[in-house]
């Protein structure tokens, strides 16, 4: 089944478009309903449909282990390095506060930073864990 | 200076951050030496902490500067000031220990993820000891969780029986965390709020109400089976002994006490105005339900001949002199239970290393027939043990005895005669244990010659920090006296 040309024309089709509706629902979702979780868990849906498709080998050559596990540490990094920031310019950690001149605006961006390092987090850790089972063989 | 303000958030978001910067770290040695200054900084700041609540009694941290009761907020005071000290000084010792014995015990390419996931338990037990928002101690409880679940299933390299135990921890521990979880819920639907200090000016408001009393239970509950009290323990023999040497000094010394600490925090704290049920609560069960524990650890530690899993039964015995000293409800029976916490953290840390300095020399588990005459091959370490297993049953000149001679003086206080005698009798069996482990190990001819001759010193190095530290709090009782006494005193104020 794996081998018939329709999932494989509307997964490279979709592949785009999911990722593009995700980064739509990671910066809008200081606005709307979203942000960093559901944003990582959407693009990293584009990424499991096509390992799905095209084999876990080819998934992981279009996003390698190494790659995976320095974004999954990246977000991290990202967030709490942006309470790092905070505490730097004098304010109590993840105040966004000192970020900008206006205080929504600093609120608006501070939120943002911070989202961003969720969503990478949870993108990576969606696809390490698919990888570790999908992967999963027993030994013996 | 900016650092000092932000001492509660430092503790946490250091190991964290640094955690996962040691998960992409290629050497091992490298991973271990960010690791152990990363602990290194906590315990200066620790000491930092020490000194500035003992100058201002308590330190409240708002998160993003949300202030409370809307934001998070770490409070820091006299209850949980030393616990903070005591998770960064057995950071730092165990940390130092896992240089030799958790190489030795794990893979070397896993090494960077394990110091990775030591990290995130670190700092979670940091966050643990430190929150004042019931939702956010979940969020850390299940930190918390998670990494000591990973650390205990290391253990597989040696034993496939730790995936088993660190499988049945997940499941237990779940259950607990559901139980706290819901617990919150009942309190938030009663109250409106999460943070624990205006819980209880909320309660007072309420006055008697049926959602909150059904949310203590749910969360007195949930956190016994995290801290390991006598009928919900059944996780934690398995895990402390099947889980890395290292890993088990770490977890056995501080994981549970946390969620004693907190344990305390909701009785005496939080829920001390719904006085009919807490001390029903104390009386009828938690009392009783400690006795039984201290019994069925000692007597089931007696007939135990694996050494780890023998001091993991023992912890269940030393887990109910701490809730029996709780239990008596008063100030000297709380700073006692206090007293203990910290004591047994330190005991119970240096004993789990020595027996893993055992196993790591003699190439296999330390067992009552592995370990015979092993004493003799290894003075050092073996000396080490030997002091720590005496303050364990409460010889003078250790800080057994300290602890011991508190919560005396806290039972005598009740002016029942027959919970004296029980306790002390309870003492005097714990001799057999040990008395059973000293004659194998010291009065037995060797029958093998070692498998490492040679005592590793980074690992022993660190006993004897620990048990120096035990020696020196058994003649100079005064700081850890009046750490439980000022624990006592911020939670029930003094009388």
């Amino acid at each position: 089944m794996r081998d018939n040309p329709v999932f494989k024309i509307v997964s490279k089709i979709l592949f785009g478009p999911i990722i593009i509706y995700g980064l739509y629902v990671q910066f809008h979702g200081d606005y709307g309903p979203g942000g960093g979780f559901q944003a990582g868990v959407i693009v990293a849906a584009a990424f499991i449909l096509y390992a799905m498709i095209f084999g876990l080998e080819e998934g992981r050559k279009l996003m390698p282990d190494w790659v995976v596990r320095l974004v999954m540490a990246l977000g991290v990094v990202v967030y709490g390095g942006t309470g790092v920031a905070s505490m730097m310019l004098g304010a109590n950690y993840l105040d966004y506060t000192p970020f900008a001149y206006k205080i929504y605006k600093a609120q608006h961006l501070g939120i943002i930073i911070v989202e961003l390092g969720v969503g990478l987090t949870v993108f990576a850790v969606m696809l390490a864990l698919f990888n570790a089972f999908a992967g999963f063989k027993p030994n013996k | 200076m900016p650092v000092f303000d932000n001492i509660p958030a430092l503790l946490v978001v250091l190991p964290l951050i640094a955690s996962a910067i040691v998960s992409l770290l290629p050497s091992a040695r490298v991973a271990w030496i960010l690791t152990f200054v990363v602990t290194l900084l906590c315990l200066f700041m620790a000491f930092e902490l020490v000194d500035i609540v003992s100058n201002t009694s308590s330190f409240s941290y708002a998160f993003g500067g949300w202030e409370p009761p809307w934001g998070i907020v770490f409070v820091v005071d006299g209850a949980n000031v030393y616990l903070v000290l005591l998770v960064a000084f057995i950071s730092v010792v165990s940390t130092f220990y896992a240089y030799t014995i958790l190489a030795a015990e794990i893979a070397v390419e896993d090494l960077p993820k394990a110091y990775s996931v030591w990290l995130l338990a670190i700092a979670s037990l940091f966050g643990l000891s430190m929150t004042g928002d019931a939702f956010n101690l979940f969020v850390f409880l299940e930190i918390s969780a998670l990494s000591s679940i990973t650390l205990i299933a290391l253990g597989a390299g040696q034993d496939r029986r730790a995936l088993l135990a660190a499988y049945n921890y997940l499941i237990i521990g779940a259950i607990g965390a559901t139980f706290y979880v819901i617990g919150v819920g009942y309190l938030y639907a009663a109250t409106g709020t999460l943070n624990l200090t205006d819980i209880v000016d909320r309660l007072n408001e309420l006055g008697t109400n049926q959602a909150a009393i059904t949310g203590l239970a749910f969360m007195l509950a949930g956190i016994m089976v995290k801290a390991g009290v006598f009928p919900v323990h059944i996780w934690l023999p398995a895990a402390y002994s099947f889980a890395p040497s290292a890993v088990s000094s770490l977890l056995a010394a501080v994981a549970t006490k946390v969620a004693i600490y907190y344990f305390a925090r909701l009785l005496f704290g939080i829920f001390a105005d719904i006085t009919l049920l807490v001390e029903f609560f104390l009386l009828y069960i938690l009392m009783p339900v400690s006795i039984i524990g201290i019994f069925f650890g000692t007597i089931a530690a007696i007939y135990q001949t694996d050494l780890k899993r023998l001091f993991a039964l023992s912890s269940i015995a030393q887990i109910g002199y701490i809730t029996l000293a709780f239990s008596l409800n008063s100030n000297s029976g709380i700073s006692a239970g206090f007293i203990h916490i910290i004591n047994h953290a330190l005991i119970k840390g240096s004993i789990f290393m020595a027996i893993g300095i055992f196993a790591f020399c003699i190439g296999k588990r330390a067992t009552m027939t592995s370990m015979q005459g092993v004493g003799r091959q290894m003075p050092i370490t073996f000396a080490g043990f030997v002091v720590a297993g005496l303050a364990l049953v409460g010889m003078p000149l250790t800080a057994g005895f300290i602890s011991k001679l508190y919560l005396f003086k806290a039972l005598f206080e009740t002016n029942n005669g027959i919970l004296v005698a029980i306790i002390a009798f309870s003492s005097v069996l714990s001799v057999l244990y040990l008395w059973k482990i000293f004659e194998v190990m010291w009065l037995k001819e060797p029958t093998k010659p070692l498998k490492i001759e040679k005592e590793p010193i980074m690992a022993y190095l660190p006993v004897w920090m620990m048990v120096a530290v035990i020696v020196v709090f058994g003649v100079y009782s005064n700081d850890i006296v009046m750490s439980g006494i000022g624990a006592a005193n911020a939670l029930i104020g003094a009388n």
